[in-house]
C-alpha cells in the first residue's frame, strides 16, 4: 500500500539562514500512529508546518494521499487536522461559532451533529458558548484539538499536544485518540514525553538538528535498542572479599554499586543465550547469599538520550 | 472554488464588525455631524456657492470618500494583520483555500462594512443638506470600486505590517494628508496654480472629483480620467498581490 505521507529530501532554510531542516525522507502508512522525539529546536514543527501548508519547502517534496502539497494544496489540506503547538485562539468568539469556522475554512457543509460530537466527546459541549478568552489553558487545548476534528480529517497532527495539560484532558485525548485511530485515522505526534510515545505511538521516529536519526517501529527499538540489566542484590557486600570479584564471575563485566551489595549484569533480552543462569550459578559457587534480584528494561527515553548525545 | 471557506472568513470578519457596532457605526456619524457644523454652517455661511453648489452638498462626496478611504483601508488591514498577530493565520494557511479566496474573503467583508458606513454617512449628511444624485449608477461604480481597491490596499498593509505602528503608518500619515489635499473641502480651482499643479499628482483628488461628478456634473477632471486612474491603481495592487501569492512574502516564509 502506498504511504499516505510521502516525505523526500526535505530542506528548510529560513531567510535568517538558519536550516532547519537538511534533507529529510521518512514515509508514513495510513492508519498508523508516529511519534516523533527531538529536543527544542530540532525541526519537528517545521517538518509539520511544510506537510500542512503552513510553510513552504526550499527544496524536497512532500505527497499527501499521493497528491503534492504545494501542487494540489486543495486534496491536502482537505483531509488534514492540525493542533498547533501555541494555544492561539480568537478570544472574542465562541467555542461552537470558532469550531464551525474551522468546519467552513475546509470546505464542508456545516454539520451541527459533527460539532456537536466532537464537543462532547472533549468534554466541551457545556462551554460552546463561553467566548474563548474565558476558557482556561487546558480548555483552549480542547477548543483547538475540536477544530482540527471538525472537518473530520483522515491524518491528524498533534504538535506537542500533552504540554501543560492535566492528568485529565490527556486520558481524553487519548481516548479521542484510540477512537480516531480505530476509525483508520493517521496520527503524527510530536513530543517530549517520551512516557507517551511509548504508550501509544506504533512507531518512533528521532529528529535532531534538522534530520531523522531513525525511524523504527517502536517495538523493534526497544527490542534492537533496549538492553536489559539484571541487578542482584547482596546480603553482605563484596567489598569485604579480597581482591575484587571473586574469578568466576569475572567473565560476566560486573559493576558493582551500593558499596558492594549491587551487581549489575547487562544482557542482551532478544539473545538466546542471556547467561542468566550460568551467572547465577556462578555467585552461588561463589558464596555469596543472594537478598533479592530485579530487571530493568531500558525506556524509550534512554534510548533517546544516547542516540542524541552519540550526535552531539 | 472553495465557497464554504470564502463565507466562513467573511462571515468572521462580519461578526467582528457586529461585535463592535457602536465604535464601527456611531463614531462616523459623530465625525461627519461635526464636520457638517465646523465646515458647513461655521465656513459654509462665509463660502457662497462653488460652481453653483452650496458648500455643504460640495462637501459632502468628499467626506464619503474620507470615510470610505480610512474604513477600507482600516478593516483591510486590521482584518488579515490580526490573525497574523494572533497566531491563529495557521488556519487559514493550512486550510484547502487559495490566496485568491482568501483576499475575497478579508477583502469582501473590509469592502463591505466600508460601504456600509460610507452609506451611513451619506444618509446623515442629507439631514444637513439637500442632496441630489445626477448619476446614481455612476456614483456607485466609483463607490463600489473605491470601496474594494482601498480594502485590498489595506489587506496588502495588513500582510507587509510587522507590528502595529507600521499597520498605522500608512492610515494614519498618509490617508488624510491625501483626502485632505485632494479637494474635499475645496476646489482645487481655488488654489494658486503652483499648488494645483502639485494637487494633480495626488491620487485621491481624482476618487474624489469623479465621485463628486457623480452626484453634481460638476468635476476638476475628466470622470473617466478619474475611472482610470482608480483602474490603474488597482492594477498595481492586484501585480503586488500576484507577487505576494507566488513567495509567499511574510506569509508562509
Amino acid at each position: 500500500m502506498a504511504p499516505i505521507v510521502s516525505v523526500s529530501n526535505l530542506v528548510k532554510t529560513y531567510g535568517s539562514g538558519f536550516q532547519a531542516l537538511k534533507g529529510v525522507s521518512l514515509e508514513i502508512e495510513e492508519g498508523e500512529i508516529l511519534a516523533l522525539l527531538g529536543p527544542n529546536g530540532a525541526g519537528k514543527t517545521t517538518l509539520i508546518s511544510i506537510i500542512c501548508g503552513i510553510v513552504n519547502p526550499t527544496s524536497g517534496t512532500v505527497l499527501v494521499n499521493g497528491h503534492d502539497v504545494v501542487r494540489d494544496f486543495r486534496a491536502t489540506r482537505a483531509i488534514i487536522g492540525l493542533v498547533p503547538q501555541e494555544l492561539t485562539t480568537d478570544q472574542f468568539e465562541t467555542v461552537w461559532n470558532t469550531v464551525s469556522f474551522s468546519r467552513g475554512l475546509h470546505g464542508k457543509k456545516a454539520n451541527p451533529a459533527h460539532i456537536e460530537k466532537v464537543l462532547r466527546d472533549l468534554s466541551l459541549w457545556d462551554k460552546k458558548d463561553n467566548m474563548l478568552r474565558e476558557l482556561s489553558g487546558g480548555m483552549k487545548r480542547r477548543v483547538l484539538i475540536a477544530k482540527a476534528l471538525s472537518h473530520e480529517p483522515r491524518i491528524l497532527f498533534l504538535d506537542e499536544p500533552t504540554a501543560g495539560v492535566d492528568v485529565n484532558l490527556r486520558k481524553d485525548m487519548w481516548k479521542v485518540v484510540q477512537t480516531l485511530r480505530e476509525g483508520g485515522v493517521t496520527i503524527i505526534l510530536t513530543t517530549h514525553y517520551i512516557e507517551e510515545a511509548e504508550e501509544i505511538a506504533d512507531r518512533v521516529g528521532v529528529i535532531h538538528g534538522g534530520e531523522i536519526l531513525l525511524i523504527e517501529e517502536k517495538s523493534a527499538l526497544m527490542k534492537t535498542l533496549g538492553r536489559k540489566q539484571l541487578r542482584i542484590e547482596l546480603a553482605e557486600p563484596i567489598t569485604t572479599l579480597e581482591g575484587g570479584l571473586p574469578p568466576g564471575l569475572e567473565p560476566y563485566r560486573l559493576t558493582l554499586e551500593e558499596a558492594g551489595t549491587r551487581l549489575i549484569y547487562d544482557y542482551d533480552a532478544a539473545s538466546g543465550r542471556t547467561g542468566i543462569t550460568t551467572l547465577l550459578a556462578a555467585v552461588a559457587e561463589a558464596g555469596l547469599r543472594i537478598k533479592d534480584i530485579s530487571t530493568r528494561q531500558s525506556t524509550l527515553e534512554d534510548i533517546f538520550v544516547e542516540l542524541v548525545e552519540k550526535r552531539a | 472554488m472553495n465557497f464554504e471557506a470564502v463565507k466562513a472568513i467573511y462571515l468572521f470578519e462580519m461578526a467582528r464588525t457586529r461585535r463592535t457596532l457602536l465604535q464601527s457605526v456611531v463614531s462616523p456619524v459623530i465625525s461627519t455631524s461635526l464636520y457638517f457644523i465646523v465646515f458647513g454652517a461655521a465656513v459654509g455661511s462665509r463660502i457662497q456657492q462653488i460652481e453653483g453648489v452650496s458648500y455643504g452638498a460640495f462637501i459632502t462626496p468628499g467626506l464619503i470618500m474620507l470615510t470610505l478611504l480610512t474604513q477600507c483601508i482600516g478593516n483591510g488591514s486590521f482584518g488579515i494583520y490580526f490573525p497574523k498577530f494572533t497566531g491563529t493565520i495557521y488556519e487559514i494557511l493550512s486550510s484547502p483555500i487559495s490566496m485568491t479566496e482568501i483576499v475575497l474573503g478579508y477583502v469582501g467583508a473590509a469592502a463591505t462594512k466600508g460601504m456600509m458606513i460610507g452609506l451611513i454617512i451619506l444618509g446623515t449628511a442629507s439631514l444637513f443638506v439637500d442632496l441630489h444624485i445626477a448619476h446614481p449608477f455612476v456614483m456607485l461604480v466609483f463607490f463600489v470600486l473605491t470601496a474594494v481597491t482601498f480594502s485590498l490596499f489595506g489587506f496588502l498593509i495588513g500582510i507587509w505590517a510587522k507590528d502595529f505602528e507600521q499597520l498605522n503608518l500608512i492610515p494614519m500619515l498618509v490617508i488624510p494628508p491625501l483626502v485632505f489635499l485632494g479637494g474635499s473641502f475645496y476646489s482645487v480651482s481655488m488654489l494658486p496654480p503652483f499648488w494645483q499643479a502639485v494637487s494633480h499628482a495626488n491620487p485621491v483628488l481624482y476618487l474624489i472629483s469623479g465621485f463628486r461628478w457623480s452626484f453634481f456634473e460638476i468635476s476638476e477632471v475628466n470622470p473617466l480620467v478619474s475611472f482610470a486612474i482608480i483602474l490603474v491603481f488597482l492594477s498595481v495592487l492586484m501585480g503586488l498581490l500576484l507577487w505576494i501569492f507566488r513567495t509567499g512574502y511574510r506569509l508562509r516564509n
